[in-house]
């Protein structure tokens, strides 16, 4: 049994790291390279894989249902109510217009009009997966097109609901396979349908308080016990509640996990969740594009290669067009219509459930489910060398290419910066920055300080800045700069070494608790180093002597040169060699260094840089201003 | 309430020994307010709207510096592109100033004698201040003659308690208004008023 679960694993993952980067290398999206992995180790090419591809399917499924939940995330309720009427109006007519286009042409291909409906409602959805994955993957997703593509999925991730619910209604009750494995859960089976639809909202309701009143209290909890695994286990553990709650009902576990990601979207641990989940999500969702490869059925399509062929070139056409009326309707340049229409046009992986769950209620008999499956899983794998073909050699024609069109939202992009530790140094910075209209992305990893400072309306967010995962769902790939305003040394220059090693181009702006951890910042090569102790101190020597009677201005003057001289000497003397090692040799190498400087500066005396108008030499010379 | 604002700028004022002494000599006195633009704004940071809540209160305002470079110190400057705002101060609407007396009081290292056509610096002070006196104008101000004492690097302790004196003597002149227009269009300097001639120890 082990030899087997391994010898699985070694198969998925070798298919994955031979083809991925393969199609990476021809500028392909990772999602050709896993579907291609999947067809490849499939039953029908080198065979390692089996009948399990389905059972593989199922668990893979589990990424698509984390991958809801991220997208949850990102939608803050704000941004979601702004994106309203593309959401309602371009993902409505989509769905609308090619539910009823499809579902015509089952009927006249001679389908039942209940199958036929089944089955169009499979084909109205695209493919979350695929479009939000290869919309990362290249960094469109601040495009029209982009945006457009997410409102459109998302009403379609929606629309799900009310079509898991109908589908049942279109069932034969007499003919229904009872106690289905898939199904067994389902605690409503066989209850009327008022209190099925009641148990359905209640449910939905239940998933929104739980987020408030039980997952982000848990969350705080174990964010005091500083344990990083924790956390992970718990962002797993809240995914997994998620769909299980939904599944009990009867819903869409990824519709669950996405409600749950908006209700947790406004959280502290928004970024936390974030970095926590993305690599079980990218492992898992790859795994489930390599299943979807597996699970082309080549011997369906060895029986009826006209009909399959009919099927997914009528589709991808049909979705295409609709998709193309539909962003001519909302005014997209012709390349953003292009591309989000060849992008939406396969069908998505909602189809399996839809399809699986109509053929479980005998709505679809076993040929109608593989023949669909099989068309699903074709067009998953077209849809993206279509995009391809439609970027390199159609796209070049069209004049209208989007550059910049928005340039106030790129300059604010242009200028992201990032504010690690929002203590009472961090805050200050955050505050002045703020004054400037500048809003840092900000981390720190004290929860209670997180909420607190949330409610004054700051944008900070929960977790360990030292991981570069959280560092970059943060954005610390398109920053500016990187404030670090971290209270703890040892942390600051962990977190130094790491973002220099992966963003040597970075600029870093560092606090230093004091002397010697600036010499050793300046000595990893951080030009901006910020000594907490230096200013502070001087202004406060500077209104001792202002009390004393020495005038301001001199004072002022004064102490500008002191700091002036003191960051020259700072800098001369962190590149003599010092032994750190022993932290006795470093105490004794301290003192001597405070002795040098404070000979240093009786040697210098006071600067007296104000020799402009020298009166006592004018008088000595009695110059009266006669040449 | 204080009648005469003495704006007062000076970089080095620890080490002017002339100014010291005409700057205490008036700072105690009735009706009038030394403001120590140095000491107040040692970082160049002039709080605009408190200078001009001040100006309001105040009918007659002294520039009191020393002349550097036959002008005022930069931070003197810097007090009048700020505070002399557009509209509040000229312009169409800025007429609160309107009929307020200011003049200059300075310090000049180098004597009377420098100062003139066949001196070394080739112009008079007159001439020197015209800046200050156009900024007055445009204000609606009456720009008064200049308070000076003069080559102060030669000034003997007596000459010194003798300007300040007349410095006394002359805003003395100010808070009693026993100016009239007569006296003033007759003298070059503020120091040449009889009432301040007089003075002698």
């Amino acid at each position: 049994m082990s030899g087997d679960i391994l010898f699985n694993a070694i198969i998925f993952l070798a298919g994955a790291i031979i083809c991925v980067p393969i199609a990476k290398k021809f500028g392909l999206s990772s999602v050709l390279g896993y579907l291609f992995a999947g067809i490849i180790i499939g039953p029908y090419v080198l065979g390692f894989v089996g009948e399990e591809g389905e059972d593989i399917l199922h668990f893979a499924e589990f990424g698509v249902v984390i991958m809801l939940f991220l997208i949850g995330l990102e939608i803050e309720p704000s941004s979601f109510w702004k994106m309203r009427k593309s959401i309602v109006v371009m993902g409505g007519a989509q769905v609308i217009i090619t539910l009823v286009m499809a579902d015509i042409i089952f009927i006249l291909l001679g389908f039942d009009w209940k199958v036929s409906l089944v089955i169009s409602m499979a084909v109205v959805l695209s493919s979350t997966a695929i479009v939000l994955q290869t919309l990362k993957e290249k960094g469109l997703m601040d495009t029209s097109y982009g945006a457009a593509s997410f409102s459109i999925l998302l009403f379609q991730d929606i629309i799900v609901i009310p079509m898991l619910a109908i589908i049942p209604l279109l069932s034969d009750p007499e003919k229904v396979i009872h106690a289905s494995d898939d199904h067994g859960i389902n605690i409503l089976e066989g209850l009327p349908l008022a209190v099925q639809g009641g148990a359905i909202i209640l449910s939905v309701v239940l998933v929104v308080l739980m987020g408030k009143y039980l997952i982000v209290p848990m969350l705080r909890l174990v964010a005091i016990t500083k344990l990083r695994e924790l956390l992970s286990a718990s962002a797993l553990l809240i995914v997994f509640l998620l769909a299980l709650s939904m599944e009990i009902v009867g819903l869409s576990p990824a519709l669950g996990a996405f409600l749950g990601g908006v209700v947790l979207a406004t959280s502290e641990f928004k970024h936390e969740l974030e970095s926590n989940l993305e690599p079980f999500k990218g492992l898992l969702l790859g795994l489930f594009f390599m299943a979807v490869g597996a699970s082309i059925n080549f011997i369906v399509i060895n029986e009826n290669p006209g009909m399959i062929a009919g099927l997914v070139t009528g589709i991808i056409i049909m979705k295409a067009i609709v998709i193309y009326a539909v962003g001519h309707l909302f005014k997209l340049k012709q390349d953003q219509k292009l591309l989000l229409s060849v992008g939406l046009a396969q069908i998505g992986e909602f189809a399996f459930v839809l399809l699986s769950f109509a053929f479980q209620l005998s709505i679809l008999d076993r040929n109608q489910l593989d023949m669909m499956l099989v068309v699903t899983a074709l067009t998953m794998t077209l849809a993206p060398i279509l995009g391809v073909i439609n970027e390199r050699v159609v796209l070049p024609h069209v004049g209208t290419k989007e550059i910049a069109s928005r340039p106030m939202d790129h300059i604010a992009k242009a200028q992201k910066i990032i504010l690690v530790g929002f203590g009472h140094f961090g805050s200050t910075v955050g505050r002045f920055l703020r004054s400037y209209g500048i809003e840092a992305t900000v981390l720190d990893h004290n929860s209670n300080q997180v909420d607190l400072l949330r409610k004054m309306g700051f944008e900070v967010y929960y977790g360990d800045a030292t991981r570069m995962d959280l560092l970059e769902s943060a954005g610390i790939a398109d920053a500016e700069l990187l404030i670090c305003a971290i209270d703890d040394p040892d942390t600051t220059n962990t977190l130094v070494t790491m973002v220099q090693e992966k963003y040597p181009k970075l600029k870093l702006m560092v606090r230093a608790k004091s002397r010697y951890d600036a010499y050793e910042l300046l000595n990893m090569g951080v030009e901006h180093v910020y000594r907490e102790s230096l200013e502070t101190s001087v202004k406060l020597a500077g209104d001792v002597l202002s009390h004393l009677g020495f005038r301001k201005y001199g004072i002022v003057r004064q102490a500008q040169n002191f700091i002036k001289y003191d960051e020259k000497s700072l800098r001369r003397l962190a590149s003599q060699p010092r032994n750190t090692e022993e932290y006795i040799f470093r105490v004794k190498e301290e003192i001597a260094q405070s002795e040098k400087l404070l000979e240093e500066d009786l040697k210098r005396g006071l600067i007296d840089t104000n020799h402009h108008w020298n009166s006592e030499l004018m008088r000595k010379d009695s110059y009266t201003g006669e040449s | 309430m204080s009648k005469i604002l003495v704006l007062f700028a000076h970089p080095t004022y620890e080490h002017s020994r002339v100014n010291q002494a005409l700057i205490e000599s008036i700072s105690k006195k009735k009706g009038v307010i030394v403001h120590d633009l140095y000491e107040k704004y040692a970082d160049f940071n002039i709080d605009v709207k408190y200078e001009q809540e001040l100006l309001l209160k105040h009918p007659i305002v002294i520039w009191h510096h020393p002349l550097y470079w036959y002008s005022c110190p930069p931070l003197m400057k810097q007090w009048i592109d700020m505070v002399l705002e557009y509209n509040w101060a000229y312009g169409p609407n800025g007429n609160v100033l309107k009929g307020k007396k200011i003049m200059n009081a300075i310090t000049t290292g180098g004597s009377r004698e420098v100062y003139c056509t066949e001196g070394s610096n080739n112009y008079t002070i007159n001439t020197f201040l015209k800046p200050f006196e156009q900024t007055a104008t445009l204000c609606g101000m009456d720009y008064l003659p200049p308070f000076s004492v003069m080559g102060t690097n030669l000034i003997t302790d007596e000459e010194l308690i003798e300007a300040t004196q007349q410095y006394n003597v002359a805003i003395d002149l100010l808070l009693q208004e026993q100016l009239s227009d007569n006296d003033l269009e007759q003298c070059e300097y503020l120091n040449d008023l009889p009432e301040l001639k007089d003075i002698e120890l």
